[in-house]
């Protein structure tokens, strides 16, 4: 099973760094000496670590580059080399390569809480389909969840272009795992364990990527996971998690009720008092919502969009100012 | 629409906008308003905010009208690199807006840009792309942008449906636009529409003074033969 990238500090040859650290130079050499100076040192080939987020896929200088199949997938050849990056301009003193940039200061399309549970045969997943812009509720179909493989599957609140890139690197994870087709596919620690070195190294990039992650599936020798990575890299697993005001309003009912072994149906319909207490309670929610569920012996299945009925007929919601005119 | 005035100075051209793009039985129409303003002031009075990509394929700008200049312009490069690798079967919407998106993320912490990618392919008909602030992708039956869209959505969420006919897709944007510009300072002037199907594109323009005017706005025009004062 090949290493992860991240334990790739030598090259064959023996060099820390070898050949990355040489071109790495070599583009440092352009800028001007004041630049340089400010570039701190370092020899983690990892793209993550080094530069801004970057397409695997940049084949720029394609003669170094040596076999693409290496499990250097996510290590571009030239970190200055990112597709579609417009360079900032210098001169301004507002960006200064080598300092830590500000990025994602605010979020604009972001989703919200995501909850997961453990019960018998599995985990089950659930969370809105609601793409929010501040407070508007702008897209009515956003699919939170996302399927890596056979068994696992990862729900975001947060960011929703974020999210987009991060589905975009567990694909290619998991195309990497197809290609190698040696019968070994990545299980949901392990996943978990690559977001979580994801969102820490961007985080200390002051270049977060603004999401809560819910890792979730059930391994091939049929052990239930779920881990929860924040934008800030604090993870930790447990038998549920919950994300954003899950974590307020949902949790506790977890704590209450959730059991490992709970049938399927419990797990739903524990699943919907925590979403319908979301609703009620979380300004920007929608009444439409997905499960998601991994179980030992299906593998993934992802729900069609289905809403719950709430209740509004209690008395006292009728005239709430009737024994006190004027108050609220 | 939370976008454009808290964040960027003074002085910058902003698309301040209503843009929108709705699928048809067939295609896809794309209508805007006409007004780039600096600060209060309006620079273009009679502004293209629809930017053609590739074939089939237009891009509708909100945000500073730079930053959605320079995308449309890189975009506009990739797709005629990609369009000529492709041949006859030609680029597809979804790849167009794909570009589009990667520009808007990889550089999403000094874009000021909401855009909509719109258009016809052969292999899928006409599609609508949102690309909002941040660089999400999202492909929608219909979608509205800029600073006046917050005033019409209720209007197009109420009003969309799908299976209309081309004539009446074209109206329905033309209606939209026309309320957007009557509540918001930011859009105004002519509305242009693009219609894209299968047959072709056909770029269109009402003029400032036929848009429909609403609510406490009908007035006669000075010039017609009734006297002012009676």
């Amino acid at each position: 099973f090949p290493l992860p990238h991240w334990s790739r500090t030598r090259t064959t040859s023996g060099e820390p760094g070898g050949e990355r650290e040489r071109e790495r130079e070599g583009e440092r050499r352009r800028w001007t000496r004041r630049q340089a100076a400010m570039i701190p040192q370092s020899s983690l080939p990892s793209h993550i670590a080094s530069g801004p987020h970057v397409s695997p896929f940049t084949n720029s200088n394609a003669g170094l580059q040596a076999d693409h199949r290496s499990e250097d997938i996510h290590v571009p050849a030239n970190a200055a080399s990112v597709p579609f990056a417009v360079a900032p301009s210098t001169e301004h003193a507002e960006v200064n390569l080598g300092e830590p940039r500000k990025h994602t200061t605010s979020p604009y399309v972001t989703g919200n809480s995501v909850l997961a549970i453990k019960y018998k045969e599995g985990v089950l997943m659930a969370c809105d389909m609601l793409g929010a812009y501040g407070s508007t509720k702008r897209y009515k179909s956003v699919q939170r969840v996302f399927k890596v493989n056979e068994t696992t599957i990862v729900g975001a609140s947060g960011e929703i272009s974020d999210f987009q890139y991060i589905s975009n690197l567990l694909e290619e994870l998991t195309t990497q795992d197809f290609c190698y087709d040696d019968g070994c596919t990545l299980s949901p620690k392990e996943i978990h364990a690559y977001l979580c070195r994801v969102l820490y190294n961007r985080r200390n990039k002051m270049d977060p990527l603004w999401n809560s992650l819910v890792v979730a599936g059930v391994d091939t020798a049929g052990e239930s996971f779920i881990g929860s990575v924040g934008m800030l890299g604090t993870s930790y697993t447990d038998s549920h998690v919950a994300t954003s005001f899950g974590n307020y309003l949902s949790r506790p009912l977890f704590r209450e009720f959730q059991r490992d072994d709970m049938s399927l149906e419990e797990a739903i319909a524990l699943m919907q008092e925590a979403l319908r207490v979301l609703f009620y309670r979380d300004k920007t929610s929608i009444n439409k919502f997905i499960l998601a569920k991994v179980s030992g012996g299906e593998g993934v299945a992802i729900s069609k969009p289905f809403a719950l009925d709430t209740k509004w007929d209690l008395k006292a919601f009728v005239n709430p100012s009737k024994h006190a005119v004027g108050s609220w | 629409a939370m976008a454009t005035s808290a964040m960027v100075g003074q002085g910058e051209v902003l698309t301040g906008t209503t843009i929108m793009a709705c699928t048809f039985d067939g295609g896809v129409v794309l209508g805007a308003d006409s007004r780039t303003s600096s600060g209060n002031y309006v620079a273009n009075k009679v502004a293209d905010k629809i930017t053609k990509v590739c074939d089939k394929v237009y891009l509708c700008r909100s945000g500073s009208a730079a930053h959605t200049q320079a995308v449309a312009g890189y975009a506009n490069l990739y797709l005629n690199q990609h369009a000529i690798e492709l041949g006859e079967k030609g680029v597809s919407v979804k790849s167009a807006a794909t570009i589009v998106k990667e520009i808007a993320y990889t550089n999403k912490e000094w874009m000021n840009a909401g855009m909509i990618v719109a258009g016809w392919d052969k292999a899928q008909g006409g599609q609508v792309f949102a690309v909002p602030m941040g660089g999400t992708l999202m492909e929608v039956p219909f979608a509205v942008g800029g600073s006046g869209s917050i005033y019409i959505n209720a209007f197009v969420d109420k009003n969309w449906r799908a299976g209309m006919t081309r004539d009446e897709c074209k109206a329905f944007v033309r209606k939209a636009v026309s309320l957007a510009i009557s509540r918001d300072g930011s859009s105004g002037g002519v509305i242009r529409t693009v219609t894209v199907d299968a047959a072709g594109q056909n770029k269109e323009m009402v003029p400032g003074d036929q848009v429909a005017r609403y609510q406490d706005e009908h007035l006669p025009t000075l010039g017609s033969n009734a006297p002012i004062f009676t």
